[in-house]
């Protein structure tokens, strides 16, 4: 195997991509994981029996989520554009990746926070109702924080998937380590530089989750 | 004035997707008067759950009146029914604690919704532990704790605000018999040194024989019987109440039992009932001993109801045929009697 590198004098190059991930994923994560806790909460309380039950609302949502959510990333980037320029003022560069990758992690995480807000026992929020708590209320100071522990596993989830999905930001000239790996490893044939970057994002990975675990064990107490 | 009133009650669940309409309570009258613990018992599926659901507006009635305190429920909006759910505790089969907090929060949660400062709270939920008999576990959570703690923590809950009416729904049926003696132990204190009162639904007689007051037996969404829990207990109308009865009372060996007891009892066989505290069990033996006769409890037992007895005895009487005639007619004047063929 060919060992030559330029890594030496990509270091600076190394640490800014980093920080490209980090900002873009956390943004996105703060941004998306608010817009998609929203539409799990819409998801879930407009469901049959549940306490905004409709219909049609919840018809309307699922059709909604169904339609964007399988769209693959790389596609999705491109139909958003110029939804981007709107919104952001700008189809290219960081900026338009946030904005994409946050309205693609809502979609997702939506369905995440559905999923886990169905494993809340019913009876708990009927003993709450029973008590005179209002609905918004119950949300805040019942569902939530019985459902808090698989949550935060499931964010922890979606920063993983998050990481991986920012690696395509170089298609509309977007930074961090996946941009870095492809441009300067892959594409110069530097194998080390490449596996610089793969190192970094498995290392950010292992640190992220091992946080989350942490953290659900913290509150399920277990 | 009585504390509850429901007139004329239905109750309706619409149809879901290809199934039919679901009429869950018909046309029912309830009055529960202050101070009164209510039985409510019917098999699953009778309604009763929807019926007490009705009571604090978890679902909404289809038709009828429920008055609570007087006041009209029934076309009340959200917000003036969260008012009026303050005043009514509610206790659940399977607890339904929140997970995510202690049994100090749990307790807590009614008196954070009804805006109770902080300080207050923090003495009533003291109270609360004491009196249910957890002052140690305040700060477990409900994972940590036992079915019967568990359902303690649910009842101090409850009772956080204060409510002159406790609503128990099969409240003890996931705890084993010793641990719902101790339950309805508590309940029996709820209602005496707190005088709040309870309707407390089961599928289980013995519930209502050692905590009721008065019974009131649903079918089919309809109440078919109520009355004083000994009334109904001595003498069931309807074959659903029998059945009920059945489960804990003994009534008269059936044909089998009866052939298998011949056997081994010889002479005449006669079924004793006592109601109430009317007739001495003393006083009845008494007079049979005055015959000459011989005779053998062979079947039956005497029941304890709200500090009345009652209860059927069947005994075999051996000795000289015209004594043993003599003896069952000086009996019959005490109490009913039944010859069992
Ligand atoms: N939310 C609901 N939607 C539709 N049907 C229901 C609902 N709740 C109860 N039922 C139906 O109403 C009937 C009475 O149920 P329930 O009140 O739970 O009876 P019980 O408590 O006596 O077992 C049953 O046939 C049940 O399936
Ligand atoms: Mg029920």
């Amino acid at each position: 195997m060919d060992l030559d590198t330029n890594l030496s004098q990509l270091w600076p190059l190394v640490w800014q991509s980093t920080y490209e991930t980090l900002y873009i994923v956390a943004i996105t994560l703060v941004l998306g994981g608010l817009l998609g806790l929203l539409l799990g909460l819409a998801l879930y309380v407009t469901r049959r029996g549940g306490l905004y039950e409709s219909r049609v609302a919840n018809a309307v949502l699922n059709v909604f989520v169904n339609f964007f959510r399988p769209i693959p990333f790389v596609i999705f980037i491109a139909a958003v554009q110029p939804l981007a320029r709107v919104v952001v003022g700008i189809g290219i560069g960081n900026r338009a990746i946030i904005f994409a990758l946050t309205l693609a992690a809502a979609f997702g995480i939506s369905r995440i926070v559905e999923q886990n807000l169905v494993t809340v026992d019913p009876g708990v929020i009927e003993a709450a109702r029973s008590v005179g708590a209002s609905r918004p209320r119950i949300i805040r100071t019942v569902l939530i924080p019985e459902a808090l522990g698989p949550l935060i596993l499931g964010y922890t989830f979606v920063f993983v998937a998050l990481v991986d999905m920012s690696a395509i930001a170089g298609v509309i000239g977007g930074g961090g380590l996946g941009n870095f790996a492809l441009q300067y490893g892959y594409r110069q044939f530097d194998t080390v530089v490449t596996w610089t970057a793969v190192l970094i994002i498995v290392a950010l990975v292992q640190v992220v989750q091992l946080t989350g675990n942490t953290l659900a064990r913290r509150v399920l107490r277990r | 004035m009585a504390l509850l009133e429901l007139r004329d009650v239905y109750k309706t669940f619409p149809a879901v997707r290809g199934g039919q309409a679901v009429e869950a309570v018909r046309g029912v009258d309830l009055t529960v008067e202050a101070g009164e613990i209510v039985g409510i018992v019917g098999y699953s599926g009778a309604g009763k759950s929807t019926l007490v659901r009705l009571i604090n507006a978890l679902e909404s009635t289809t038709s009828g009146s429920v008055r609570v305190d007087g006041q009209e429920i029934t076309t009340l909006r959200e917000r003036e029914l969260r008012q009026v759910r303050l005043g009514i505790g509610m206790i659940f089969q399977q607890f339904n604690l929140f997970s995510s907090r202690t049994a100090w929060g749990n307790i807590a949660y009614p008196l954070e919704v009804a805006g109770v400062p902080r300080q207050e709270q923090h003495q009533r939920v003291s109270d609360l532990l004491h009196f249910v008999g957890l002052a140690d576990k305040a700060h477990s959570y409900p994972d940590q704790l036992s079915g019967g703690q568990k359902q303690r923590v649910g009842i101090a809950r409850a009772l956080a605000t204060s409510p002159s009416l406790l609503l128990a729904d099969e409240s003890t049926s996931a705890l084993d018999p010793e641990t719902t003696e101790e339950v309805l132990a508590l309940l029996r204190r709820v209602n005496r040194e707190l005088g709040i009162t309870i309707v407390v639904i089961t599928h289980e007689m013995e519930v209502v024989r050692s905590l009721a007051h008065r019974v009131v037996v649903m079918e089919a969404g309809r109440v078919v019987e109520e009355g004083r829990v000994l009334d109904v207990l001595s003498e069931p109308q309807r074959p659903v109440t029998r059945r009920f009865v059945g489960t804990i009372v003994d009534d008269e060996p059936d044909a089998e039992t009866l052939a298998a007891l011949r056997e081994r009892h010889p002479g005449r066989f006669v079924k004793l009932s006592f109601r109430g505290h009317d007739v001495r069990q003393s006083e009845v033996f008494g007079r049979l001993l005055r015959h000459d006769v011989r005779f053998e409890l062979v079947y039956g037992g005497i029941e304890e109801v709200q500090g009345d007895t009652f209860g059927n005895l069947t005994l075999a009487l051996d000795g000289a045929p015209a004594a043993v005639e003599a003896a069952i007619r000086d009996v019959q004047d005490l109490v009913p009697t039944k010859e069992l063929g």
